[in-house]
């Protein structure tokens, strides 16, 4: 599948302050002083926002983007929506709230937290929904996308502690490490077991014509490349996919876990820890649109 | 609305005989012909006379080996959308622009709505669907909506252009949902079969594979033989019977 940048910057960016914001509003970064709970605030709902934005890009008509909020019924992608609009007024509250001193009751900010870890939910199905493609058609998929949310959200988490000087505990510092081996782990068996899926069907269930014998492709149905073969025959990820998963690995685990071990309390060590952490998620993500097959592309003569 | 309807009575589609489609390309031509004139947004190119000429289409012919040795055959394979029941390219549509007539079944995209996201082309497994690269929408065939129900047109151009042009009569048009209807019918008699039926899509459109060979078994006919006659007659008796004698 064509890894559109725009659909990449938003489910990296918003699954990294979705992340953040579960952690927020379940108490885990004390925010004290009105200043801190405003800059914290503004931070979280931009990377939030930023993404939902950068996500109308790819957009044919994103002026009516605001239509994809009514098919909540039956699409995952008006669902996604749905939920983030829900998310953002919430933690907005939230954050008004926190910054009048006020305390948040403890079964809304649960519900808030459940909406949190719903909306990446809702973003990884409608990936994970689609049939016609089988290295994303698994039950791996979602689980990928929110533990990714959660790593990276506690990691932020750590990284805004140091900035603001308050303390970092040795349990969080660990309980970051643990969560982000861990997502990487899920990410590994996703590797292993989901991203090398073969398709389902075959050139001969594709035609029907399997009852005649093996079937080969012998003229296209064009002389150039179509918006099918475009979309969904992406093939340029292929080639480098074990150089740019180890790039993907080293940039997104490797490197913040070393920072986490070693320099656990440095604002700058926990900042290039993020920063290290969200560009390896972007190979991730490119990866995981790149190294995507198509059904389609039985049709063109892709098998397997 | 996005969510589909509940299956309806009248299943309008197309039956495509891929033992007769002799891949001529008139349906895919006729096929863009009407559609960039008539439901929605004209059917667009790009860069149509340049390096690298591209297009939404909704109708495309592939062309097929199938078998080995002898008995393998050339299969022009015509794909267009199929007006599956349980269409997945309705049910993720976040706008409610791709939709399913709950009356005839046809599968159709209300353009003023459509956001251009391409997740419906993505859900398909037949790639029926090419989001236009003039208007941002995702195009579709629309079974020639504006054709079929059309008072203005004479009555037997009001049938998808697809099937009118065909020169061959490889695809027919009609309800697949009466067991009765012409198109049911060669269904029955040809064991027409439904494009991947793993992905669980149940399409309205039908295929009919290319017919067995006649007597397969049988050595090939030889031309030679069938040019000259055993028993040569008249003229041609005198001839033989005087150059055999002649020895």
């Amino acid at each position: 599948m064509r890894p559109a940048w725009s659909i990449i910057f938003f489910t990296t960016i918003s699954g990294l302050g979705l992340g953040l914001a579960g952690w927020i509003v379940i108490g885990l970064l004390p925010l004290m002083t009105p200043a801190s709970v405003m800059g914290v605030g503004i931070a979280t709902l931009a990377l939030i926002g930023v993404g939902l934005i950068s996500s109308t890009f790819h957009l044919g008509h994103p002026e009516r983007a605001w239509r994809a909020l009514s098919q909540w019924r039956s699409s995952w992608l008006s669902r996604e929506g749905v939920l983030a609009v829900i998310v953002m007024a919430g933690l907005a509250g939230w954050f008004a709230v926190a910054y009048r001193g006020g305390y948040v009751p403890f079964w809304a900010n649960l519900v808030l937290l459940g909406l949190i870890y719903v909306t990446v939910y809702a973003t990884s199905m409608i990936y994970a929904s689609l049939k016609t493609v089988a290295r994303w058609h698994h039950p791996l998929t979602p689980v990928c996308y929110l533990m990714f949310a959660a790593a990276g959200g506690l990691l932020a988490v750590l990284a805004v502690l140091a900035i603001l000087r308050l303390p970092i505990t040795a349990a969080l510092a660990q309980a970051a490490i643990v969560l982000m081996l861990s997502a990487w782990g899920v990410k590994l068996a996703w590797w292993r077991v989901a991203g090398m899926a073969p398709q389902a069907g075959s050139i001969e269930s594709a035609t029907g014509l399997g009852a005649l014998g093996a079937v080969r492709p012998l003229m296209p149905p064009h002389t150039e490349e179509n918006y099918l073969q475009h979309e969904m025959g992406f093939v340029v990820a292929r080639k480098h996919a074990d150089k740019l998963r180890m790039i993907a690995l080293l940039l997104g685990g490797a490197i913040p876990v070393l920072i986490l071990v070693l320099a656990p309390a440095s604002a700058g060590a926990l900042a290039v820890a993020v920063l290290a952490h969200v560009a390896g998620m972007f190979v991730e993500r490119w990866l995981f649109f790149a190294e995507a097959k198509h059904v389609v592309t039985l049709y063109y003569g892709e098998t397997a | 609305m996005t969510m589909l309807p509940e299956p309806s009575a009248i299943k309008l589609g197309l039956v495509i005989d891929l033992d007769i489609c002799v891949g001529c390309q008139a349906c895919v031509v006729n096929c863009k012909e009407w559609n960039t004139a008539g439901y929605g947004a004209p059917l667009a190119d790009s860069d149509a006379y340049g390096e690298a000429p591209s297009g939404a289409w909704l109708n495309r012919v592939h062309a097929y080996e199938a078998g080995d040795g002898g008995d393998s055959r050339t299969v022009h394979f015509p794909k267009s959308c199929l007006h599956c029941e349980e269409a997945p390219c309705v049910t993720v549509c976040p706008t409610g622009a791709s939709f399913k007539r709950a009356e005839d079944g046809i599968v159709l995209v209300n353009e003023d709505w459509c956001i251009g996201c391409g997740l419906c082309a993505w859900s398909c497994p037949y790639g029926a669907r090419e989001l236009d690269p003039a208007e941002g929408v995702m195009k579709k065939c629309t079974l020639c909506v504006d054709r079929i129900y059309n008072d203005n047109l004479p009555e037997e151009d009001r049938v998808p252009a697809c099937v009118r042009t065909c020169p061959t009569n490889a695809r027919h048009f009609g309800d697949l949902g009466d067991p009765n209807s012409e198109v049911s019918l060669m269904v029955a008699a040809r064991d027409g079969i439904d494009l991947m039926p793993e992905q669980g899509t149940k399409p309205v459109n039908k295929y009919l594979p290319p017919r067995p060979r006649r007597a397969a078994d049988e050595a090939p006919v030889s031309l030679v033989a069938m040019a000259e006659a055993d028993t040569p007659k008249g003229f041609w008796k005198w001839v033989d019977s005087t150059l055999d004698r002649l020895g």
